[in-house]
């Protein structure tokens, strides 16, 4: 069952779904990473909460124009209104008092939805008009979707990702170096705004799928993965729109097939393992590559210090570093220095001479960058430089150097 | 209203929200000057899971082992939110929305695939708690006050709550010193002995046990609405951290006695003879008057404090 | 021999590292796989007025933050007095960077005075007269009596670097590490401080700053530890603060035609 809905398989409405949030994925993804790169990946909660009144108040008015307030457009309309009222909520906050961003987006979201949820109750007491389904838009249901919803979603994901997808240039040079970009003539602030629309387009589109406390995930767990894979800003910005894609495609379809499964949470879970597969094993920014990479750091660390000790006769004060060197055979457990011991201590000292020689030297102040205390000389500098370092260190013992 | 009405129907729900808001928004002022206001955000999004859990582990709905879950939940994340931060390099609110959004799906997944339908748990409890139905029916006036029998059926929440803004007062009281500089001069702190991430951990570790018990009877909007709003409209009144939590104190206070009364006889005021939901409508007076302080508080700007 | 080694300015022994109010051996900090501060030895000599001097990113304030605990070392350990940091915290002093803090921070000037007095205080201990009296009297010796009721984001640079400077007095310890007391302060401020520096070292106690401005080591200090990641020179500016150590420390980054307007050590 589950084959058949990763291949499609399903009705003719749930493979609208399952494309739809794969665009929306995809778009949220790409989004989702300009808005981490600014460090402001959780404004897009706030975005997401400050939905619900709109969703509320749209219904209402619906309803009080004589319809049943069930259409979907309508109350998408209205979602996007109020979350449009928070983001100016948090920008004027955040400008015109001494509060910080993480404040004003808390107040935010919390005073947004629990005005959702009084409406909400309100609405759930109104007599004319067909509320059921309103929840719906908390945690995301794809279950029982009309037709015209469902294209309205597909729609919706396409045309959001057209737009980030003809933005998607400015909108890494303002993420990668916002000054350089102003100064290369960028509207920086307009930019911004445009990368919080598409977060509100991406909320707004998603609300029926994912669910407005979950819909943020699409827009933070992606980037957040993909950053974990490469240092380069478009790289991020392709790698977070495939992870957002597949995990939406993946998602939708299997809750489509299995209809006890919520689309949201699963969609959400499954972003989220790809995120804790790269968290602990990705090739350089991982858990486990940063560990093994500081161990050997460490080792290196106690190993240059010891053998720097042991060529100036200083004692070693550190069991590890001790240990260490016993371990390499340079140091007799009963303290005494091997010959192996003496040759590597007098190499470390004679590269540390050279490297002092080199650090002063203003003619190699591209080299003396370099230092850290462990690299090699001979990987920095060539042959005939190193000779002239040690001419000058035995200079003033030499003649006449 | 006669006390033969208010004590038994409002008297208890009304006093629950007022700890609950106040426990919350204690530790809430140290999370907003550090910068941690989304720390609460975070921790009543992964109660969920907990309280979930929880249930799964007893087979049954009760508040001793759920308290038990949803805060050893919050512990979780807040070591998930840690790891991600440090371990990944990513910024914290980033590794904060990874956690929450990824734990309150789980809890989520957890709920549908469980057969609750014997027992109240679901997810809109969670989100609204249930303020309006705690009630102390065995009051029959103000007289119930002094008798013992009476006094037996108070709902449970209300000493649970009591105890828990009793101990998060007794943390803050006990802690001032160390909270304080800790919280203005990380390394001078560190500097004269204060083992900041003691003091960092046992702050999360407060607020977690607030917002558990908040929630457990009022429900997670409040509990977040209640942690950031109330201290960041006290932060606009005055620029003396004491003052600050004295105008938390009494914001929060008032939004839960606003908004209680407002939710349930607002409706009757206009005409309706349906109450609406008290955690938003408290949350919702929370936004009004951080709104209020932000447009007219004498220290809502760095540049405008007054001198003197 | 041309190159200044660490051992060549005097052994352990003789520069009593037991009594050395801070001494620090075999330190390495690290932030990620560079290290900010390679197995540098200092000691600290008692009584003296002591710069820490090097180019930026030499790791000068790592090395003060580590000596302290405040960032935790690859390598290495720190004693003070001869002891363990952890028993002899109540004899040091610190002065973070001014800019390490939230100024906005929602506190009087009298309250982050009193914050010196925490060891004294502890948790719960409440804050009598002479407390209060004690703050004052510190604030009284940099001169910012008539501010122990500002909030402080009210305050400029040069009197926030002054409160910190009273905090730290408050403290009463015998040992004062100051992160770059002078940056961005005024020329009143700079000769304020100074001069509160050079009474506590009349009383006997130990003072230790990074310093930024080559041009004032001779006139402020009394000794200078020069660093570059790796120790360049520690000893009396008389002797150590010499062209050629600072062409050491600074490399190509210092030119000569400056070093020729500084007040020198015949090096």
């Amino acid at each position: 069952m589950w084959l058949d809905a990763l291949t499609l398989q399903l009705g003719y409405n749930a493979t609208l779904v399952a494309l739809g949030a794969m665009f929306l994925g995809v778009a949220a993804g790409v989004t989702g990473t300009f808005l981490f790169l600014r460090k402001r990946a959780l404004v897009s909660d706030a975005i997401s909460h400050a939905t619900l009144p709109g969703v509320g108040i749209a219904f209402m008015l619906m309803v009080a124009l004589g319809g049943d307030g069930r259409s979907l457009l309508g109350l998408l309309l209205g979602s996007a209104v109020s979350a449009g009222f928070g983001l100016l909520c948090i920008g004027w906050l955040t400008r015109f008092t001494r509060l910080a961003e993480d404040a004003a987006i808390g107040a935010v979201l919390s005073v947004f939805f629990g005005f959702g949820i009084v409406l909400l109750t309100i609405i759930q007491t109104m007599t004319a008009g067909r509320q059921a389904g309103l929840e719906g838009f908390l945690l995301g249901s794809t279950a029982g979707m009309l037709w015209n919803d469902a294209m309205i979603i597909v729609v919706g994901g396409v045309l959001t990702l057209a737009v980030v997808m003809a933005l998607r240039r400015p909108m890494t040079l303002v993420a990668f170096d916002p000054e350089y970009a102003a100064a290369s003539g960028l509207n920086v602030a307009r930019i911004d705004l445009a990368i919080m629309g598409l977060a509100m387009a991406v909320t707004v589109v998603g609300l029926k799928i994912v669910g407005l406390i979950l819909i943020v995930a699409m827009l933070i767990i992606p980037p957040v993965t993909a950053r974990f894979w490469s240092d380069r800003t478009d790289r991020v910005v392709w790698l977070s729109g495939a992870l957002g894609g597949v995990s939406a495609f993946v998602g939708a379809a299997l809750s489509a097939a299995a209809p006890s499964l919520p689309t949201g949470p699963i969609i959400v879970l499954v972003s989220f393992a790809f995120f804790a597969l790269s968290l602990l094993f990705a090739p350089s920014r991982g858990v486990l590559a940063a560990f093994l990479r500081h161990r050997r750091f460490q080792r290196r660390v106690h190993m240059r210090q010891g053998l720097l000790a042991l060529a100036q006769g200083q004692p070693i004060y550190e069991g590890f570093t001790l240990r260490l060197l016993r371990r390499a055979g340079l140091v007799e457990k009963d303290g005494v220095v091997t010959d192996q011991g003496k040759a590597r201590a007098a190499k470390a000292l004679r590269d540390e001479k050279r490297w002092e020689l080199v650090r002063a030297d203003q003619a190699l102040e591209g080299a003396a960058a370099l230092y850290d205390g462990l690299r090699a000389l001979e990987t920095v500098l060539t042959s005939d430089q190193i000779e002239e370092i040690d001419r000058r260190i035995g200079g003033p013992k030499g003649v006449g150097a | 209203m006669s006390g033969a009405e208010f004590v038994p129907l409002s008297l208890t729900p009304l006093l629950i929200g007022v700890f609950a808001a106040i426990a919350c928004a204690l530790p809430g002022n140290f999370l907003l000057l550090r910068r941690q206001a989304l720390i609460g955000d975070a921790i009543s999004h992964v109660v969920l899971p907990g309280i979930v859990v929880a249930f799964l582990l007893t087979g049954a709905v009760s508040a001793w082992p759920m308290m038990l879950g949803a805060a050893g939940a919050s512990l979780i994340a807040v070591g998930m939110i840690e790891a991600i931060r440090r371990l990944g390099k990513i910024e914290p609110g980033a590794a904060m929305g990874v956690t929450f959004t990824a734990m309150f799906a789980a809890g989520v997944l957890l709920l549908e695939q469980t057969d609750t339908s014997s027992v109240h748990l679901d997810v809109e409890h969670a989100l609204y708690g249930n303020l309006e139905s705690l009630i102390w029916l065995d009051a029959i006036g103000w007289e119930s006050l002094t008798d013992p029998v009476a006094l037996a059926g108070l709902p449970e929440e209300l000493p649970r709550i009591f105890l828990t803004l009793l101990g998060v007062a007794a943390f803050i009281w006990l802690f001032w010193r160390p909270l304080k500089i800790s919280t203005f001069d990380p390394s001078f702190a560190q500097a004269v002995g204060v083992s900041t991430g003691v003091i960092g951990l046992a702050l999360v570790v407060v607020a977690a046990v607030a917002a558990v018990a908040a929630f457990d009877a009022v429900g997670s909007i409040i509990v977040i609405a209640m942690f950031i709003c109330p201290p960041a409209a006290a932060r606009l009144m005055t620029n003396r951290l004491e003052v600050q939590i004295a105008w938390s104190v009494v914001f929060a206070a008032l939004s839960a006695v606003l908004g209680y009364v407002l939710a349930g006889y607002g409706p009757i005021w206009v005409g309706s003879n349906h109450a609406v939901s008290a955690a938003g409508m408290i949350a919702t007076i929370s936004g009004l008057i951080l709104a209020v302080a932000a447009m007219f508080a004498p220290c809502r700007t760095r540049s405008g404090a007054p001198v003197g | 021999m041309s190159i200044a080694l660490a051992t060549d300015h005097g052994s352990p022994t003789e520069l009593g590292l037991d009594q050395s109010p801070l001494a620090v051996r075999g330190m390495t900090v690290s932030y990620g796989q560079k290290p900010a501060v390679f197995s540098v030895d200092m000691t600290v000599a008692e009584g003296a007025m002591t710069a820490i001097i090097g180019p930026n990113g030499a790791g000068k304030s790592t090395l003060l933050k580590a000596a302290l605990g405040v960032i935790s070392p690859l390598a290495g350990r720190a004693t003070v007095y001869g002891k363990a940091l952890k028993g002899q915290r109540h004899r040091i002093a610190y002065v973070p960077q001014r800019a390490s803090v939230d100024w906005d921070f929602p506190t009087r000037v009298i309250d982050v005075v009193q914050m010196g007095l925490y060891r004294e205080l502890g948790l719960l201990k409440r804050v009598r007269a002479k407390h209060v009296a004690k703050a004052m009297a510190c604030l009284d010796r940099v001169g910012m009596t008539d501010f122990a009721d500002r909030q402080i984001g009210q305050l400029s640079g040069g009197q926030q670097q002054r409160v910190f400077l009273a905090r730290a007095l408050a403290q009463g310890a015998d040992l004062y590490l100051l992160d770059e007391p002078f940056a961005g302060v005024d020329a009143a401020t700079e000769k304020a401080i100074i001069s509160v520096l050079k009474s506590l070292k009349d009383e006997g106690k130990t003072v230790v700053a990074v310093h930024h401005d080559l041009a004032t080591v001779a006139e402020y200090f009394d000794r200078v530890f020069l660093i570059n990641t790796r120790k360049v020179a520690e000893g009396p500016v008389a002797t150590t603060f010499t062209a050629e150590h600072l062409n050491a420390a600074y490399g190509g980054r210092l030119a000569m035609a400056q070093i020729d307007q500084l007040d020198l050590a015949a090096g």
